[in-house]
């Protein structure tokens, strides 16, 4: 394999608590994304925005034009040669995100445009299940995306939604999260990695306790599975949504992983071509698993590339990425408390969180901060990060947001901490 | 690290901006209110309440409080401070002129804008043109309700995003 040796290098013993993680080494990936190269007024690229969407490396613009150039063509209908080829990357899609996730079942895979289509399409179809008298249970930390499509259901089908509240260290309250657990409780719906805090949450052990009272549980993995090296089967989760182009692939392309068993006995949501078996001017037949889930044309190109990010990411290991980032956090952590007039949010221990960090200058508001920072040639995120139940819970409006990737190494984060100490320098704080 | 932030931020903030946003104008409660709505700034959770008081057609007093940005608190504070004196139809168009700077027209000089034109580099940020106009039509907002006796919304800078 040639890129085998590119950015990863076996570190010496006793170096560290996980052994045998090999090294990765952000500046030899950093040339992978041509992206990285650029100047944004005037200076250096420092992009630290990836929880929002991650950049692309070489390999996956590759894969788009390739398939445009040569193998452009719809899927699962035609006969013709070039049919053929968009049809077989297309699925070769689906078998390599279940092998990254170790999945056994490439059925359990459906492919959507982002998780967002994928957490509605469970509330829909798995909520379809469901009548007054049962509960979700969501967290105070959900993406809005986690979050609004069970408000949906609550209107709809008299459903009763509950929340785990989060501690003070920005943790979920799993004490009061055992206490809601019921009979009653039908279905569990918990992010695995929180985009604005960073927490990562003991999925399998809340996966554990809910399945003890029969409920379902859905994972949103947007944040997770970039960046952490959990498979659907070790999360425990019966549904898993994610997007590839937060996983550094393209965007408009999504997945809802499921337990098969499950995906059979939901409906569709969604009705069209490619989703049907038979169909009379009066009535239908739905097609397998997953294609009933997959109405109309889907994002073929973009599902045809996803798998050179994969195979990226599997390259240099994800336990290594997970190393890389949780070094790099905690070394974030360590410069933004020393800077003494942040609050910072999310657990303190980098070992409980993932690759970003939220933060609130008490003079400087975050949309000002964020524009001084671009001036500067840093992207960060500021806002409230589509979590405004969990931004009142903080009692804060907005926050600031950095969040890393597999290219972002510790002069990304001087530079940040220059650049906040800049953005004060400008506001005359 | 490099130099400083590069030029075009300080087409953004300038000196009358920083001032504003550093010692808003127009906080101090009025002895009377007429017209009044809450405003909200989805994209970044800003909210400003703006209070009007009216006598004789004319705007007597305007009080903005509430939390955002360097922009959105300049601009209220430039609001409370550009508008009382004016009859309700200078408002309107004052609210208009406003609008066309945000968007990039040059102003038609029909209208007194005075500091408000302070904010002209705004519209060279578009992201930003939100939090400079919520103040805007927060009061947009209160002025219709209060002349139609309808009830008070939740202004919303969504509908910017409609404009041309």
């Amino acid at each position: 394999m040639p890129g085998a040796t590119l950015g990863v290098g076996v570190r010496g013993p006793g170096s560290g608590v996980r052994g045998d993680a090999a090294r990765l080494d952000p500046v030899a990936v950093r040339a992978r994304f041509p992206i990285l190269g650029r100047r944004v007024n005037g200076h250096r690229l420092v992009y630290l925005d990836s929880a929002a969407t991650t950049q692309k490396p070489e390999a996956v613009l590759e894969a788009i034009q390739r398939m445009y150039r040569y193998s452009n063509a719809n899927v699962h209908r035609g006969v013709h040669t070039l049919a053929e080829e968009a049809t077989a990357a297309y699925e070769a899609c689906r078998q390599r995100v279940a092998r990254f996730l170790h999945a056994p079942d490439p059925r359990g895979v459906v492919i959507l445009r982002n998780a967002t289509e994928a957490l509605n399409l469970v509330a829909r179809a798995w909520g379809a299940r469901l009548g007054p008298g049962d509960e979700v249970i969501a967290t105070a930390m959900e993406h809005h995306s986690n979050l609004v499509p069970w408000i949906m259901l609550t209107r709809e089908r008299g459903v009763t939604l509950r929340h785990v509240p989060i501690t003070d260290g920005g943790e979920l309250d799993l004490g009061a999260y055992e206490r809601m657990l019921s009979p009653r409780t039908r279905i569990v719906a918990v992010t695995a990695m929180s985009n604005v805090l960073g927490t990562i949450n003991p999925v399998a052990e809340m996966a554990a306790a809910a399945h003890r009272v029969g409920a379902v549980v859905v994972v949103d993995g947007a944040q997770s599975v970039p960046h952490l090296p959990v498979g659907f089967a070790a999360l425990g989760a019966d549904f898993l949504a994610f997007s590839a182009h937060k996983a550094y692939g393209p965007t408009g392309v999504g997945f809802l992983v499921g337990r098969p068993e499950l995906l059979d006995r939901m409906e569709p949501v969604s009705g069209g071509g490619e989703m049907i078996r038979e169909v009379h001017l009066d009535r239908a037949t739905w097609n397998d698993v997953p294609h009933r889930f997959e109405a109309g044309t889907p994002s073929i190109v973009d599902a045809a590339a996803f798998p050179a990010a994969l195979d990226l990411l599997e390259e240099l290991g994800m336990d290594a990425v997970r190393r890389h980032e949780e070094e790099l956090v905690a070394y974030a952590l360590e410069r933004l408390r020393s800077l003494g007039f942040l609050r910072l949010h999310g657990p303190l221990d980098p070992a409980r969180r993932g690759a970003l960090v939220s933060f609130v200058d008490p003079e400087i508001h975050p949309h000002d901060q964020a524009q001084v920072l671009d001036g500067l040639g840093i992207a960060v995120r500021a806002g409230h990060h589509c979590a405004q139940p969990l931004m009142r819970r903080l009692g804060e409006v907005a926050t600031t947001r950095a969040s890393f990737g597999i290219h972002t190494d510790r002069d990304d984060v001087d530079a940040l901490v220059d650049g906040l100490l800049a953005t004060r320098r400008y506001f005359g704080g | 690290m490099d130099s400083g932030p590069t030029l075009p931020l300080d087409e953004l903030y300038r000196e009358v901006v920083l001032d504003h946003s550093r010692r808003p104008r127009g906080r101090d409660p009025l002895p009377r209110v007429d017209a009044s709505a809450r405003g909200f700034n989805p994209v970044c959770g800003d909210e400003v309440e703006v209070r009007v008081r009216v006598e004789a057609a004319t705007v007597a007093g305007v009080q903005v409080t509430g939390r955002g940005c360097a922009i959105c608190t300049a601009s209220g504070s430039l609001l409370a401070e550009v508008l009382p004196g004016r009859r309700l139809d200078q408002t309107t168009s004052t609210i208009e002129a406003f609008r066309g700077v945000m968007h990039g027209q040059a102003p038609t000089g029909e209208v007194e804008l005075g500091d408000l034109e302070a904010l002209s580099g705004v519209a060279r940020f578009p992201v930003r043109v939100k939090c400079a106009m919520l103040p805007w039509v927060t009061l947009e907002d209160a002025l219709e309700a209060w002349q139609s006796g309808g009830p008070l919304l939740v202004a919303s800078t969504e509908r910017e995003e409609a404009r041309p």
